[in-house]
């Protein structure tokens, strides 16, 4: 069991409809977010690209912020889910510096925070609310293990790429271009 | 001029400014409880939820509010059922619950007073202000006539605040929806196919192979089941066509993005269906079977060739070729899309009828892929006494202007209102409810000297809004998410209904719109319109009468009916009677002839912008509806000002930076109350800019989104008017950059 989304860039139309829905659902306070939108414009008028794809913690296998924690209070947990125990976390925010994402914010309760892939949710069977919430479907998700997920089938046949795959982290967020 | 209205804001001035620039950090430090609940999201179980149907725009989606066991709401998420969102609310529906918990909101009724020649507002009881209003109301009726009372309205709202004028004795009543948005299309669609588009479009993306977009950016105008279905078009990799002077990000995602001159489609239009004509590409045994005025058309078009065309729009002949082929290839699975606020240049009737007709010869209303036959639920009327016959109404004052005018139009109501116009019947006082007229209307200046003439103004809301400003009583609206309101009977491929109710109390002392106008009504003596104690009352009479009950629609939010009236489909061949003069498709319009019009589109060039100006084009972002949702906290949070897209060629020659503020003056000398930041970008054309509509808010009260960014509406003062129905072309404005404070003053 390993989870895993996938972002298909040519249906992103950079909402921000997971950002919200995230936030609501996870009650990330205002002025904070476990996911976002990057918008990439190439070229010049009228020649020009736009790639527009909505980014969060990318569940690394090889996960620099683990390694760096001193409490242990980041640890990877089934299904290869990186977690945060917030009442371990003593806010030192080595983690935010080691990733190479940016995934990952200070809570102004004290602790670091992050997309915990909707754990909470997935106990309970149900799918994380950006890829529920996504307008555009765009959101894939699932364990990559199995093939018949569907992230598993929205990799098939598709071209992807991995967001800074120089930094060797495994990430487990496959962008399809 | 009388300054007795003044625009002031809403209560003592202060604490406002403080709190720009650091409202994130503020709302955490208020609502401190709430982010310690962070460790634990509540889960849908330990959650009561209640059906809705959102508010935050106009494609009303149906969705559950979740309230949690301390009754606060925590989200809103769509109704899997509901055919306008699929369960999926986009981001303005998600983030609807800022809409309730902004702390901005207008939380008692508020009465206009002067306190030593000062204005300000005074916090009123419900009684005191009632009585106020309708005294009023009794007042207009005595000495002018009801008719001298407008309704300017927008969204759920409207529908309690008509009741009572109907029940009064006016129909006097406008929305910017027709001449400031979708009117002209309405009016082109209309002279085809005797029927009107509508919302929800009856556009059948979900199965379409080829998709021309007329400037209309969808994906960024977030309409939900149309982005939804784009989104499937893409997937099936079906052909998309966007036109449009900026790469939005739908033309991002098309086959063919044609970046053509601003103002100048109709040419591309009149090219497109010279093709299909000349080249023998359109669909022949419909036009045979369905239509009338092809040989007027082919001899119309016939030296509107690709080459003319070119001359004009700057899109090569080749490109005009291609793409009509690819239309004509996927006939009849395509749509060229009749676009939603098409008010552009004062010609807009006739552009949509070029695009009417475009269809017609591609054979796609009524087929797969194109436009599907939609159908509504009737949804019967609660009983009340027949409403009186107005004595006069809008449409007497227009002298026989503007004759496909099907709504009343808010420009007009506004010159009504300003004795100096010398209207034959004059306004003499207004509500206005759900709409913020000074960011919505353009001219401010006419819109300011009617809120000066008028003897009195009511504003319904749920915020301080601009508007709010110019009222003498306002009234504070409770949000969707607190009320009762009308059943949504939207046409769809399947007759569908959804309720709304309260998922909580109304907050502080906010009242639902059924409650304002019956309280309203009893005043005036009409309580017998009003007859009930609560709406829930009248929707469940209705329900019953539909076959089903306020109790079962509380369980369900929403249910789905069978179609009553055929197919979604023409069938081939199928005999077929259009609601038109000849009960014919008219691609020569017999309506338009009769008013005098050209029954057959013509181009007229428009005016172009002068040396150091550029074409002010605006437009809308995912996660804002107009000026509505600026304050609200959630989709502040998302997006917090608007700035000026400017070419990276203009940057340059006029030397500037990468978000540097500057306030853009108008072809009349108009400046921006408020500077704006530069976003220099390759994805707009160098003669023009761009921004998003909504933002530049001068109202001091609205803490989070007062004077962020500049509001396109105080830019657009040149107005090209659509005679035949009154539409007001804002796309006719040039605008350039001041770099210095040209010191404007800010009016509150
Ligand atoms: S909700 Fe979907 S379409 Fe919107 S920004 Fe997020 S991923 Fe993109
Ligand atoms: S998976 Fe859940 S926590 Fe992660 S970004 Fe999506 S909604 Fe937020
Ligand atoms: S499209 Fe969005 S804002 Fe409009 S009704 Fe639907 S969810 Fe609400």
């Amino acid at each position: 069991m390993r989870y895993g989304m996938a972002i298909d860039t040519a249906k992103c139309v950079g909402c921000s409809d997971c950002v919200v829905a995230c936030q609501t659902e996870n009650n990330v306070p205002i002025g904070y977010c476990r996911d976002w939108i990057v918008e990439n414009v190439n070229g010049s008028y009228p020649n020009v690209e736009i790639e527009l794809r909505s980014e969060r913690c990318n569940h690394c296998e090889n996960s620099p912020c683990v390694r760096c924690c001193p409490t242990g209070a980041s640890h990877i947990i089934d299904g290869g889910i990186v977690m945060v125990t917030h009442n371990e976390c003593i806010g030192c925010g080595a983690c935010i510096q080691s990733c190479p994402y940016d995934a990952r914010y200070s809570h102004p309760d004290g602790y670091v925070d992050k997309c915990t892939f909707c754990h909470h949710r997935l106990e309970k069977g149900q799918n994380t609310a950006c890829v529920e919430v996504c307008p555009t479907r765009c959101l894939h998700f699932g364990d990559l293990d199995d093939p018949y997920s569907d992230v598993s089938k929205a990799l098939k046949n598709r071209t992807w790429k991995v967001l800074a795959p120089e930094a060797g982290t495994k990430p487990q967020l496959f962008f399809l271009t | 001029m009388k300054t007795r209205r003044d625009f002031i804001k809403v209560s003592a001035a202060g604490a406002g400014a403080a709190a720009i620039g650091l409202s994130a950090l503020n709302w955490n430090g208020v609502n401190k409880a709430q982010a310690s609940n962070s460790q634990h999201p509540v889960s849908d179980e330990e959650m009561t939820s209640f059906p809705t149907y959102c508010e935050v725009c106009f494609w009303k989606c149906a969705g559950w509010t979740y309230v949690d066991k301390s009754n606060n709401i925590r989200k809103i998420i769509g109704n899997k059922e509901d055919p306008h969102c699929s369960g999926r609310l986009c981001p303005r529906g998600t983030g609807g619950v800022g809409m309730y918990t902004d702390n901005d909101r207008l939380k008692t009724p508020l009465i206009r007073e002067t306190v030593d020649g000062k204005q300000g507002f005074r916090k009123a009881s419900w009684s005191e202000a009632l009585d106020l209003v309708a005294s009023k109301m009794k007042d207009v009726s005595e000495n002018h006539g009801p008719e001298s009372f407008a309704l300017f309205n927008h969204g759920a709202p409207g529908a309690h605040f008509k009741h009572l004028l109907h029940a009064y004795g006016s129909d006097n009543e406008g929305e910017p929806a027709w001449a400031q948005c979708r009117g002209p299309r309405e009016v082109g669609f209309s002279a085809t196919y005797g029927s009107w588009i509508g919302s929800p479009e009856p556009t059948d993306i979900r199965d379409t192979d080829c998709l021309v977009l007329i400037g209309s950016h969808l994906g960024e105008n977030m309409h939900n089941g149309q982005v939804q279905e784009v989104s499937t078009a893409i997937e099936r990799n079906a052909t998309i066509i966007t036109v449009d002077p900026r790469l939005s990000t739908i033309a991002s995602k098309s086959k063919y993005w044609l970046p053509i001159k601003p103002a100048t489609d109709l040419a591309l239009l009149l090219s497109w269906i010279h093709v299909l004509i000349y080249e023998d590409i359109y669909d022949k045994k419909y036009i045979e079977q369905y239509a009338i005025g092809f040989e007027q058309l082919k001899d119309h078009v016939k030296n509107m060739t690709p080459e003319w065309a070119y001359g004009i729009t700057t899109i090569q002949p080749d490109v005009i070729r291609k793409t009509a082929r690819e239309m004509a290839n996927a006939s009849p699975s395509v749509i060229v899309h009749p676009g939603r606020h098409v008010a552009w240049y004062g010609d807009d009737s006739q552009r949509e009828r070029a695009i009417a007709i475009l269809n017609a010869l591609l054979g796609s209303w009524g087929k797969r892929g194109g436009f599907y036959f939609k159908e509504a639920v009737k949804v019967p009327s609660y009983p009340h006494p027949k409403y009186p016959h107005p004595h006069w109404s809008w449409k007497d004052n227009l002298d026989g202007k503007y004759p496909l005018s099907a709504m009343g139009i808010t420009t007009e109501l506004l010159k009504a209102s300003i004795p100096e116009f010398d209207y034959k019947h004059q306004i003499k006082a207004w509500i206005v409810a759900g709409t913020n007229l000074p960011l919505t209307i353009p001219n401010k200046e006419l819109f300011q000297l009617a809120a000066e003439s008028v003897d009195f103004i009511a504003v319904v809301d749920t915020m301080p809004m601009d508007i709010t400003g110019y009222a003498d009583v306002i009234l504070p609206e409770c949000t969707y998410l607190e009320r009762y309101d009308t059943i949504r009977s939207a046409p769809h491929r399947e007759p569908n209904i959804a309720l709304r109710m309260p998922a909580v109390e109304p907050k502080w002392e906010s009242k639902p719109s059924w409650w304002i106008a019956k309280q309203l009504g009893e005043r005036l003596g009409l309580g017998s319109y009003f007859d009930y104690d609560d709406f829930s009352e009248v929707l469940d009479w209705q329900l019953k009468q539909m076959g089903t009950s306020l109790d079962e629609m509380q369980k369900i939010g929403i249910k789905i009916f069978p179609r009553k009236s055929g197919p979604l489909y023409l069938g081939d061949g199928e005999e077929y009677s259009f609601n038109t003069n000849s009960g014919k498709i008219e691609l020569y319009a017999t309506e338009f002839e009769d008013h005098g019009f050209d029954p057959l589109p013509k181009f007229t060039k428009h005016p172009e912008p002068e040396e150091g100006f550029y074409r002010l084009i605006y437009g809308r972002a995912p996660m804002h509806t107009f000026s509505r949702t600026s304050n609200n906290p959630n989709l502040h949070d998302l997006m917090d000002t608007n700035s000026v897209w400017v070419n990276p060629k203009v940057a340059d020659l006029w030397d500037l930076e990468k978000g540097q503020k500057v306030w853009l003056q108008n072809q009349d000398g108009v400046v921006s109350t408020f500077p704006i930041k530069v976003r220099i970008t390759e994805r707009i054309r160098w003669d023009s800019v761009y921004m998003v509509h909504g933002f530049g808010h001068n109202n001091k009260k609205l803490t989070r989104t007062y004077g962020r960014g500049a509001s396109d509406a105080n830019l657009i003062t040149n107005i090209m008017v659509d005679p035949m129905m009154g539409g007001t072309g804002m796309r006719g404005n040039f605008v350039t950059f001041l770099t210095t404070d040209p010191g404007m003053e800010v009016e509150i």
